[in-house]
């Protein structure tokens, strides 16, 4: 073949070593979505087969030659409840089986290190709790479970790890979750596939998953200086958020330390959740969401805060606990969530050096 | 003397109210466009057999991929059937004369053609890349191709198929001859009239997204626009609604036509009757509730994904039944494997991989992985070409004869149904493999590594052409070549073929009395008993 046309022969080798038939399993999710994948094509291929064989061996024994006159059957209930039950069966046991995949997928658990991520066109924004900051990479350590909070700039992402059977939109206004942990160090695709204009197809990049210890040697190597929570406190500070939200008792805006987590009490009534969305919401419509004895003074952030901004924000006060500081030079070590006891200890430690470098 | 020749020229036509001569208007005019939507798919294909993006840029591309989107959906899958077999059909079927509505029967082709060439205009000057289904905020704040024509030739394209769907439900509920109870219809009308229900339901919902979309864009009402408070996620929700009962919509047509055909074939009644005709309500019912199974990776609540999960499994049981009532109508039969039971055997092999892969993506699991990638593209032309268009080529081919008269030659009919079986698989096959690796959809260029399988997808598109080419060719010929058919060439039991070949005007000289079951081959022995007696 090679001496017949060299172009070919290449082309060929190239194909055969470049050539895929089933993704990478990198996640500890994606062996547990492989088998239930398995089991669905094997019913598949089972149903598939019956019907097949079923239509063959008919097509056989009563072809118009051998079966010259057809013998008229109205139908048989015993069969059709067979063919109507056993399938709504194994479609149940799929249905249950997905279920729990889909609720392991969209629940993290409770002690994953957070990383955001904001989709825009047409690029892939990943923010590190520890400051780092990329762009079309995400750089993930092996071992930890890892929980995506998710948002868009501008229309419908969908951030989609294939070699960790993983994928969720990135929405405007509004944050979405996915969990993962990554199992096997490598260069993984990320790919946008929720289609989103011009570029859609350029919206790609590379998963890297790290060892931890090499996953702390690119955590030292990429800090910025400062930690998320201490960009947001910067932003806080040049927003004068200080102003009224600050420690006073005849503050104008309530006290914002410990306020994530926590129940609060509106005045249209009823209580609401302080997490991520909320504090997001409340910055940008605040006029929706006064907390009760506040007047409605808070003018909107929106157009005012960059998503990144809005998260840089939420960070900080989300690890904002009793010592409430507005200037901007902080001792960076108190605003690490090692010290806050809040946030998850194993994130901390690299985020931790990677911030005494300064 | 019949309706092709009853009165000539143009007008004759273009004026016309009789079903079968619309019927045959449509039949035109959607081979037409499907032409247009499969040139853009081979557009589509040819770019994808090389990883890069070249031989068109990606803006040109996303318009491709759209316009194929828009012109396959809205003016060849979701007209296909009704419009041209059902419109044909449907009245003789039942023993009647025409359909309820005439007029509305030729406003709504107008409509069809006003909504076509729009889209038509739309394509050539400057197109629309926003996917076929017109995401928002995409669609209203961030790009600035023709989002409003596009929108409003698929708004005009409803509005037909609105009125079509009207037609069907009122013609089957008046115009049944005597005798002609509902559980004596042939299963093609049961399955049409459950169609019809989710035409005149669903449609309205769509056209309403529409006129949101339209006003977001000219006067930013803001009802999906985030920063004022509204919603990205209910455009998806409104336009849902709509798109997966339309997918019902396209395929339940197609479902009656291989009912029809497989009991022809076998020369044997329909196994299973009434599960095979509420098979066809079921699916029309649970069909409204599975919307938000296209939405399970788009934040919805955990709980909403649980409902429409389960939900989305109960809407797979009835084309099960489907299909293993077909295979038992084989069962004890007389078969023979004429071109429509060839397309039949095919559209049974690819519907049942179709469906079965559907139940990947409405398992919620599993959907997180597949979901917008080359699977669902796969999943879905399995369905809808595999399926309904495999259908659609059994059904013209079945009453090719009753039409125009004329037969269609068998054995390279059957050849094209072979070719267009195998191009068929390679082209969409390679896609499920393409989508399991995690190749996304709507991309002008990809990894290196997925090139070996987008080659045999494009290499069988070609195969799959011509497939499509050869019965427009051999068709043609045979309206003037081809054997003068007779009254009822399959020996089939329907009321549309007890009368001549192509059809009065009037369709029957005298009104039929219905006075057997559906499907009754002895009745029809003993019909040419009687004639072989009289004759003698």
């Amino acid at each position: 073949m090679s001496h017949i046309s060299p172009v070919l022969w290449q082309f060929l080798v190239k194909w055969m070593t470049d050539f895929a038939l089933f993704p990478p399993e990198a996640s500890k999710i994606a062996p547990q979505m492989d088998a239930l994948y398995f089991f669905m094509v094997l019913v598949s291929l089972i149903g598939l087969t019956i019907v097949i064989l079923l239509v063959t061996s008919f097509s056989i024994l009563y072809n118009k030659e051998r079966h010259p006159v057809a013998i008229q059957v109205e139908g048989s209930t015993l069969l059709e409840a067979t063919w109507t039950i056993i399938p709504l069966g194994l479609f149940l046991v799929m249905f249950v089986w997905g279920a729990l995949i889909y609720f392991r997928v969209y629940n993290p658990p409770a002690n994953s290190m957070n990383i955001y991520v904001v989709g825009k066109q047409w690029m892939w924004k990943a923010e590190h709790p520890g400051g780092q900051h990329e762009i079309n990479s995400l750089h993930v350590p092996t071992g930890r479970a890892i929980q995506l909070t998710l948002i868009s700039q501008d229309v419908f992402h969908s951030f989609s790890i294939p070699a960790f059977r993983v994928k969720r939109e990135a929405i405007p206004g509004r944050y979405t979750t996915v969990y993962f942990e990554a199992t096997v160090p490598g260069t993984y695709h990320l790919f946008c596939t929720q289609y989103c204009g011009t570029e859609h197809s350029h919206m790609i990049g590379d998963v890297v998953v790290l060892p931890p210890k090499d996953y702390q040697k690119w955590l030292n190597e990429s800090t910025s200086g400062m930690s998320l929570a201490q960009n947001g406190e910067r932003l806080f500070a040049s927003l004068s958020c200080a102003a009224c939200h600050n420690t006073r008792p005849d503050a104008r805006g309530p006290n914002l330390a410990n306020v994530y987590g926590a129940k609060l009490a509106l005045t249209s009534g009823g209580t609401v959740l302080a997490d991520d969305a909320y504090l997001r919401e409340a910055i940008l419509n605040p006029s929706q969401h006064v907390t009760q004895g506040f007047a409605p003074i808070m003018p909107t952030y929106q157009g005012q805060v960059s998503e990144e901004g809005v998260i840089a924000l939420v960070e900080y006060i989300k690890n904002l606990n009793s010592d409430y500081r507005i200037q901007q030079t902080t001792n960076t070590t108190d605003l690490l969530p090692e010290g806050e006891g809040k946030a998850v200890p194993a994130v901390a430690a690299p985020a931790k050096s990677g911030m005494v470098k300064q | 003397m019949n309706y092709l020749t009853k009165e000539n020229g143009l007008l004759s036509w273009l004026l016309t109210g009789d079903h079968k001569r619309i019927a045959i208007l449509y039949l035109i005019s959607l081979s037409f466009f499907f032409f247009i939507g499969g040139a853009l798919a081979g557009l589509i294909r040819l770019e994808l057999l090389t990883p890069q993006a070249d031989l068109m840029a990606t803006d040109t591309y996303n318009k491709v991929f759209t316009m194929h989107g828009v012109i396959m959906i809205f003016f060849f899958l979701v007209p296909s059937v009704p419009a041209t077999i059902g419109n044909f059909l449907i009245p003789m079927m039942i023993g009647a004369k025409d359909l309820a509505l005439p007029k509305i029967n030729l406003l709504s082709w107008y409509l069809y053609m006003a909504g076509g060439l729009l889209a038509l205009y739309t394509m050539m000057t400057g197109g629309v890349d926003t996917g076929w289904t017109f995401t928002t905020p995409l669609s209203t704040h961030y790009v600035n191709t023709n989002v409003l024509t596009t929108g409003l030739a698929a708004f005009i394209a409803g509005f037909s198929s609105i009125f079509t769907g009207l037609n069907f439900i009122v013609t089957i509920h008046k115009m049944r001859c005597p005798g002609m109870t509902w559980f004596k219809l042939p299963l093609f009308v049961w399955s049409n009239y459950a169609a019809a229900v989710l035409m005149v339901l669903a449609t309205p919902v769509v056209a309403i997204a529409i006129v949101l979309i339209a006003l977001e864009r000219t006067i930013g009402i803001g009802v999906f626009d985030p920063t004022k408070g509204g919603d990205p996620l209910l455009f998806q929700h409104l336009f849902w609604f709509y798109s997966h009962p339309a997918v019902y919509i396209m395929i339940l047509p197609g479902m009656g036509v291989i009912s029809e055909v497989i009991s022809t074939f076998s020369r044997k009644r329909v196994f299973g009757y009434t599960a095979v005709a509420f098979s066809s309500v079921a699916i029309a019912i649970f069909g409204f509730f599975v919307w938000a199974h296209h939405m399970f990776i788009m934040g919805i609540s955990n709980y909403a994904v649980i409902v429409f999960s389960l939900l989305t499994m109960l809407v797979a049981v009835p084309s099960a039944i489907k299909i293993f009532n077909w295979t038992f109508t084989l069962y004890k039969g007389s078969i023979t494997f004429e071109t429509p039971m060839l397309y039949a055997f095919g559209f049974m092999g690819l519907f049942t991989i179709g469906g079965l892969t559907g139940v990947f993506l409405g398992v919620s699991g599993t959907d997180i992985h597949l979901t917008e990638t080359y699977f669902i593209v796969a999943h879905f032309h399995f369905v809808m070409v595999g399926g309904m268009l495999m259908a659609f080529l059994s059904g013209i081919h079945f009453w090719w004869p009753k039409m125009t008269g004329r037969m269609y030659p068998e054995k390279i009919s059957q050849l094209a149904a072979v070719v267009t079986f195998i191009g068929f698989n390679f082209t969409f096959f390679p896609q499920f493999i393409l989508g399991t690796l995690g190749m996304p959809r709507r991309y002008a260029s990809y990894p290196p590594e997925f090139q070996v399988l987008n080659v045999f997808s494009t290499a069988g598109a070609s195969i799959l052409g011509v497939g499509y080419l050869l019965p427009v060719l051999y068709l043609t010929w045979s309206l003037k070549y081809g054997a003068v058919a007779g009254n009822n060439p399959w020996q089939a039991t329907g009321l549309e073929w007890q009368t001549q070949s192509p059809p009065l005007t009037e369709n029957f000289a005298v009104t039929p009395i219905m006075d057997h079951e559906a499907y009754d081959y002895e009745w029809l022995e003993g019909q040419k008993a009687k004639e072989v007696a009289s004759v003698g």
